[in-house]
């Protein structure tokens, strides 16, 4: 663990300047690989693509795909089609509720 | 410390059955979940419906807990009785590793490892709750690393929030963000390390959004490197400006002559005031978009948001001679209803 320092840390956008690999998904969210690939399966997350030579790979918006995935799956006992119904819900949700805004 | 009335976070009396209490945490848990509910406390009772729950669905430790008398009153100060727990025959506890931490000084002093130790046999609850909390993902690090295989290890991936004004993401800002790490030190005991981080939070990132400070994270082992931090960005409660993405909505005021003549105006963006151009013949409600004036775009693969004006008229008050007069002589020039087409047919 670094100490406090003068230099000021720069860091990346996630949702826009990072991808993962499946580990590094799964290590970011603490999720476990069965885990993701039941959710995977079920299309609640979805890979931005799949190469045979890098396996999967995933945009920065799954970051908070898979943390409230993995906290619905673990707080209210949902199973992974649960977690698909339930992730397009609140996706469909914060669509309207932008609508309201913008009215 | 406050009296907690587990029975009260779940409504139910204490005559509840096991069955009772699962149902009515379920159905609460669901209301009160912070990633489903948008209340702006719905993450606090969400923890105490967590910690209710913990407690009474363990028959023991609701065993433990009745005896303390219904006497007490929610929030009411409140002392454990000395050896209250003693004559107890407790099995293991099935907390998660972790999940304790989060709970009350009520719940730590009842059923946590604040007090264990010392000479006297204590439930078993408190034993492996004492080596638990936040440490234990670092625990279970030290237990991969010395059991050989791997021997390297990265250190976890570590999140927190970090709370950030509208400015800050219109300009870039510099923050020194105080974060608490459990760190587990050479005799195994488990302390809470403050650190602060100076972090440049990069100029058009908006709430919701992640940072990854590289290396920030738990230690590795061995050759294993060091885990990332995230910082997930909210934005501070501001009574002005309302932000979806990166598009920026604010309500101004204009009186009915410059929405009707057009007018020239100043606004507000939280990052100092522009000029704007009302058009003749505007309309309550209209909303007027400012190109590019939203929060920035983070690099050249990103538009900039917009900054929405939305118009709301504003009557000056009919109090005094001289506006009364200024209202009738508006009604005399204008055969103007507002109702013309306000029937009950539909048309």
């Amino acid at each position: 663990m670094i100490e406090s320092r003068t230099a000021w840390l720069e860091c990346l956008i996630v949702e826009e300047q990072v991808e993962f690999t499946l580990s590094e998904l799964c290590r970011a969210t603490g999720t476990s690989e069965d885990q993701l690939a039941l959710w995977i399966d079920q299309g609640a997350i979805e890979p931005k693509h799949a190469s045979e030579s890098e396996g999967l790979r995933f945009d920065g918006v799954s970051l908070r795909r898979v943390r409230t995935a993995r906290r619905l799956a673990r707080d209210l006992e949902i199973n992974a089609a649960g977690i698909a119904l339930v992730l397009d819900l609140l996706d469909e949700i914060e669509v309207l509720r932008a609508q309201l805004l913008r009215r | 410390m406050k009296y907690k009335d587990y029975y009260e976070a779940l409504g139910l009396p204490r005559s509840a059955t096991q069955d009772d209490i699962k149902r009515a945490y379920r159905k609460l848990a669901r209301k009160y979940h912070p990633d489903l509910s948008k209340l702006d406390d719905a993450e606090a009772h969400f923890k105490e419906l967590g910690e209710a729950y913990s407690v009474l669905k363990d028959t023991e430790k609701r065993v433990a807990y009745d005896r303390m008398g219904d006497q007490w009153r929610n929030g009411q100060d409140f002392q454990p009785p000395p050896q209250w727990d003693e004559g107890f025959e407790f099995s293991g506890a099935d907390n998660q590793p972790g999940e304790e931490a989060r709970f009350s000084e009520f719940f730590d002093a009842l059923f946590g490892g604040a007090r264990a130790g010392g000479g006297r046999a204590s439930p078993e609850w408190k034993r492996q709750a004492a080596g638990s909390g936040q440490a234990e993902g670092m625990r279970q690090d030290l237990e991969d690393a010395y059991s050989g295989v791997p021997y390297s290890t990265p250190g976890r991936d570590h999140h927190a929030k970090v709370v950030i004004g509208l400015e800050d993401a219109y300009r870039g800002a510099q923050r020194s963000i105080s974060l608490d790490t459990p760190v587990l030190d050479a005799s195994g005991h488990v302390t809470v390390k403050s650190r602060t981080l100076n972090v440049s939070i990069p100029k058009g990132v908006y709430g919701g959004q992640h940072l990854r400070l590289a290396g920030q994270g738990g230690a590795g082992f061995g050759d294993g490197r060091a885990g990332d931090l995230y910082l997930e960005i909210h934005f501070r409660e501001n009574g002005r400006f309302r932000v979806d993405g990166r598009d920026v909505t604010i309500d101004v005021p204009v009186a009915p002559w410059e929405a009707a003549l057009g007018a020239r105006i100043t606004v507000p963006t939280p990052d100092g005031a522009v000029e704007m151009t009302i058009p003749r013949d505007s309309a309550g409600g209209r909303r007027l978009r400012l190109r590019g004036k939203g929060i920035p775009a983070s690099g050249p693969a990103v538009t900039p948001g917009d900054l929405y004006a939305r118009l709301n008229i504003v009557l000056p008050s009919a109090d005094g001679d001289q506006a009364r007069a200024a209202y009738e002589t508006l009604r005399q020039a204008f055969s103007f209803d507002p109702r013309a087409h306000f029937s009950g047919d539909p048309s």
